[in-house]
């Protein structure tokens, strides 16, 4: 999992493996984070989703070994 | 030519070559880091990717300048890091056989790279410091 951004800063972490039970979902992922860490919160709203770096919905469900990102609004340019 | 780098963007280099026999016209963009936002003074930003994903955002871009206007020449550097006021964040370069489809090639490549290419940046100004949020858009054709 990798984070950037505001997120990154929040966490104090660029990258980091866990395990999930088979079904977890993005927004699975994104909620169980929000648990552990409730200064995410706020970010949730306008946040993206990548799996393998391609956009994905929330509800992807996520396999063994993906790579999923949580993206703040990007402002590159 | 799709890159992030973390050193000094050179326009020029990046032009060097692209332009073949049937090409009329070079068009070209530089993003320069502007020294105030809202009336506020910017000392530096500081730049963040995801650099596998913005490559792959930025190759999407290149295939969809491809399917829309036939070009196949576009270019794009960004540099990520600290930048100071005044120096080059990103560069865009395509050729094209008539000056119509280069210009509005390139202008739809910043537009999109703005919108769906992962890269963030934070302004850090006298008082305090603010990641930049742009606008939240799908990745589908426009």
């Amino acid at each position: 999992m990798r984070v950037f951004a505001a997120l990154r800063e929040v966490i104090d972490q660029e990258e980091l493996e866990v395990e999930l039970p088979s079904g977890t979902t993005v927004t699975g992922l994104w909620e169980r984070l929000v648990s552990d860490e409730a200064r995410l919160e706020p970010f949730g709203a306008a946040l993206q989703f990548a799996v393998n770096h391609d956009f994905v919905s929330k509800e992807t469900e996520l396999q063994p070994d993906d790579e999923v990102a949580f993206l703040p609004p990007v402002s590159g340019g | 030519m799709f890159e992030i780098v973390d050193d000094i963007l050179d326009l020029r280099t990046l032009a060097q070559g692209i332009a073949s026999d049937g090409d009329g016209a070079i068009a070209t963009f530089s993003g320069i880091v502007r020294g105030t936002n809202k009336g506020k003074r910017v000392l530096f930003l500081e730049y963040e990717a995801y650099p596998e994903m913005a490559v792959k955002m930025m190759e999407r871009i290149g295939e969809e300048v491809k399917a829309n206007w036939g070009l196949e020449s576009l270019r794009i550097q960004h540099r990520i890091g600290r930048l100071n006021v005044g120096e080059t964040s990103v560069v865009i370069v395509v050729s094209s056989p008539h000056r119509d489809d280069s210009f509005a090639a390139c202008q739809y490549a910043i537009n999109r790279l703005k919108r769906i290419v992962p890269i963030w940046k934070k302004e850090v100004f006298e008082d305090g410091e603010v990641w930049v949020e742009g606008p939240v858009e799908t990745v589908d054709m426009p």
